[in-house]
């Protein structure tokens, strides 16, 4: 982040911001193009946080403020504690007290976790601020307050017990987190894959050394061909016909994994069903809801099957989408989907109703 | 089929309308599944009118089609072209199952059914962190800027009116996700070429070294050690690039893609090239640059895009695409249609230089024959690769090996773990092997 003396914000306001667009810089070779950056234009934008906490804006959350935050904008996706493997990997998982004393996370050269949650892997809490603060929530980036976002690293901090219950984050004592932080040794940089500077030279890495060294050996190079693994059955149906993957003419023709005699699909328009249904795709439900189960939402069948013969069904449900809500089905709330169309709330809430066909 | 008998049944050449009743019905005896589905099509044939007329020759020539009898479409009948219909099986797609969100997800290129080493913009793949927008490039502003006010001298905001006026440059480069091959680390998972290494385009791309753009800007080249690209996006994705990069001109501030604007889902209207570098560096959408001294563990370098090593550590700011080579046809999921002569073709690529030479064993690694370098040969571009080959229909193991400029030779999987183990998900570069057996079905292997 810039830090612009007094006297260089004075200048540049002096000058405005209509000065600088006409204005130009004159002594550059490329006369009459870009202009002059202001101060508050680089101050909105430039939010990056660096592990070093440059760039960092003062503030404070605590705990308890950040668990607020979170039941309403993070909890739908993340889990209530950041466990959730529903619609992300986790976020929370796999750490133990031992882990934050030492700074490596144990279970990461023992293998024997089922995944690595983000806390697992990430050494750095600027990491954890700055990605937060400039992406989430997901369908809504950047609309967290600065103070939100220590709230919420104070939260998941605790919820990986990095933290106490009753912490306040704030920019002064954020490096005490970082001390904390469970695998906060956990990174090498001695490779041979960073293509600046070496780490010798002040830069990155052992300056491109590789850590394998095959051979060009061309003839006679083993005694035998060992196959150490083939395609499991399972993914190559998983892909769809490889035949219909494939160009109709040339030396080869792609395999036919339909399981069916396949009749080429005609191309019609959309039905209505397929319509709703790619609406709902496009505008992320489906991460949340199931057609025909429950994920992290109900499954649009509980919901159908609820509202059945209600008069009034497609309006309530159509506000609710819009509006968001919480407590019908569960303690985590559904965000307010504010992005739909009326149309296409309605045409959302009619296929759901419906039964939530594909096609 | 009389001059194959030990083949009978191999799915043949057009016209399928030669098959003899008695040849499918053979078929359809001692067959697997997939062939006798391929046969469906032909014995469809063998009922239509041309069967009368097959002694005489083929009823394609015999009678002239519809194209060759009528009058054709008018010009610009579209006026932004597309691909002929019977194309529509070369698409990007996803790889069911890997990922959680179709906004935040990789579609593959189809490499299976490509020619030569550029790809066409359409069938990029694509791999976005919070979805694609296409910009109004109207609105877009890319600032320039230091973390403190010493590295650059005058702070600066360009539109895209400012960017197309400088002096452009156009070179061509391939673009690998890091992550390209990852599901592979462990096992086979994937059934074609598309899935296995279709994280992976080539194109020519347009734009301004970013050299002249913080020279523009008054950078300070002493102090200057990194700098952060910040796409436009939802994610406004972050990378930190080494200044090195910028001041051998290699990295571009690019508008321009294969002679036309960047596709929307590739950064339109502006992106970085970070040549030889993983894809998620060449931050697309670009809005921001920042010059500073340290790099900035972003979530794409401190969370993602880290490789896990056996010791537990994770490499960090792992970046070069290192040497390697796929061959793309014969590849997995495709059949051979008979027994005899093929043109085995692939692409090697290094991120380190230029491809020096390209080797292919059709024995499982036992022997290799040098194969043919298709020109141009390009640095940290894509290099196409040909060499012949006779199937005499018994099995066989196809596996290419790309040695580059530095000497770097591709190495296998056996290299590979024994220095990385199998769960770093990045930068799998190892040699991959296509299994042919004698039905000509083509299957994904590995080999240690």
């Amino acid at each position: 982040m810039s830090r612009f003396s007094k006297t260089t914000l004075a200048a540049a306001l002096a000058i405005g911001l209509a000065g600088a667009a006409a204005g130009a810089l004159a002594d550059g070779k490329y006369s009459g193009v870009g202009r002059a950056a202001t101060p508050a234009e680089i101050r909105a934008w430039d939010i990056d946080v660096r592990p070093d906490f440059k760039g960092l804006r003062p503030g404070s959350g605590s705990v308890a403020q950040g668990e607020e935050v979170w039941e309403a904008k993070c909890a739908s996706c993340h889990g209530s504690f950041g466990e959730s493997n529903e619609v992300h990997t986790p976020l929370i998982g796999g750490t133990t007290k031992d882990d934050i004393k030492t700074g490596r996370v144990a279970s990461l050269a023992k293998g024997d976790a089922p995944q690595r949650s983000a806390i697992m892997k990430v050494a750095t809490v600027s990491t954890l601020f700055d990605y937060i603060n400039r992406a989430m929530p997901l369908t809504n980036p950047k609309s967290l307050t600065n103070d939100e976002v220590y709230g919420l690293v104070a939260y998941l901090l605790n919820q990986a017990e990095v933290l106490p219950a009753d912490f306040t984050l704030t920019d002064k004592n954020i490096a005490e987190a970082q001390a904390r932080m469970p695998n906060r040794n956990g990174m090498r940089t001695d490779h041979g894959m960073w293509p600046g500077a070496s780490a010798a030279k002040g830069g990155i890495g052992n300056g491109g050394k590789p850590d394998v060294k095959n051979t060009a050996c061309m003839s006679n190079c083993k005694t035998e061909v060992k196959i150490a693994s083939l395609l499991p059955v399972y993914a190559e149906a998983a892909h769809g016909n490889i035949a219909e993957q494939n160009r109709p003419v040339g030396p080869v023709r792609g395999k036919d994994t339909s399981g069916k005699v396949a009749a080429p699909a005609a191309a019609a328009p959309l039905s209505e069903n397929a319509a709703a249904s790619k609406l709902a795709a496009d505008n992320g439900c489906m991460a949340c809801h199931g057609t025909a189960s429950k994920i992290v939402g109900p499954g649009y069948n509980e919901v159908a099957a609820k509202y059945k013969g209600q008069a009034d069904a497609e309006s309530k449900l159509v506000a609710k989408l819009k509006a968001g809500g919480q407590g019908v089905w569960g303690a985590i709330p559904m965000p307010p989907q504010t992005q739909l169309k009326d149309e296409e709330a309605h045409r959302l809430v009619k296929w759901i109703l419906s039964g939530a066909k594909a096609q | 089929m009389a001059e194959h008998p030990t083949h009978r049944g191999r799915i043949r050449p057009a016209p399928e309308n030669f098959l003899s009743e008695a040849d499918i019905a053979a078929v359809k005896e001692g067959r697997r599944d997939f062939l006798r589905k391929a046969l469906a099509t032909a014995s469809a044939a063998v009922a239509a009118p041309g069967l009368a007329r097959a002694a005489e020759g083929d009823p394609n020539i015999l009678t002239l089609p519809p194209w060759t009898t009528s009058l054709g479409q008018a010009v610009a009948a579209r006026p932004y072209g597309l691909p002929s219909q019977y194309e529509k099986g070369l698409q990007r797609r996803e790889s069911p199952g890997l990922t959680r969100m179709p906004q935040v997800s990789v579609a593959f290129t189809p490499l299976q059914g490509l020619f030569g080493i550029i790809t066409p913009s359409g069938l990029h793949f694509e791999r976005h962190h919070q979805g694609w927008s296409d910009i109004d490039p109207s609105r877009h502003r890319l600032m320039v800027h230091g973390t403190d006010e010493g590295f650059v001298k005058q702070p600066k905001v360009y539109t895209m009116d400012d960017i197309l006026r400088l002096p452009p440059v156009s070179r061509m480069h391939f673009i690998e996700c890091g992550a390209n091959t990852g599901m592979e680390w462990g096992n086979v998972a994937v059934p074609t070429v598309q899935y296995s290494h279709g994280m992976l385009s080539c194109s020519e791309f347009t734009g301004v070294p970013l050299r002249v753009i913080l020279e523009d800007c008054g950078v300070d080249w002493k102090r200057a050690k990194y700098v952060l690209a910040e796409g436009a996006d939802g994610s406004s994705m972050t990378r930190s690039i080494p200044i090195e990069l910028v001041q051998s001109d290699e990295v571009l501030v690019a508008y321009g893609q294969n002679g036309e604007m960047l596709r929307p889902e590739n950064g339109y209207p502006l992106r970085l090239v970070v040549p030889g570098v993983q894809g998620v560096s060449w931050v697309k959408w670009l809005r921001r640059i920042e010059v500073g001294d340290k790099p900035w563990a972003t979530k794409d370098e401190a969370i993602h895009y880290i490789d896990l090593m056996p010791d537990g550590r994770h490499r960090q700011y792992t970046s070069t695409q290192e040497c390697k080579s796929v061959i793309t046809t014969p590849s997995g999921g495709q059949l051979l249609l008979d027994k005899g002569f093929y043109n085995i073709s692939g692409l090697a690529w290094s991120g380190r230089g230029k491809i020096k030479r390209v080797d292919v064993s059709t024995d499982g690694g036992i022997n290799w024959r040098p194969a043919r370098i298709e020109g141009p040969v390009l640095s940290k571009c894509l290099t196409r690769f040909n060499i012949d080959w006779v199937w005499d229909g018994k099995p066989a193991i196809l596996q290419s090996r790309a040695v580059d400029d530095t000497g770097y030779v591709q190495p296998a999987y056996g290299h590979l773990r024994a220095v990385r183990g199998t769960k770093s998900i990045y930068h799998n570069n190892a040699i991959q092997s296509w299994k042919v057996v004698e039905s000509g079905e083509v299957s994904n292997v590995q080999v240690l």
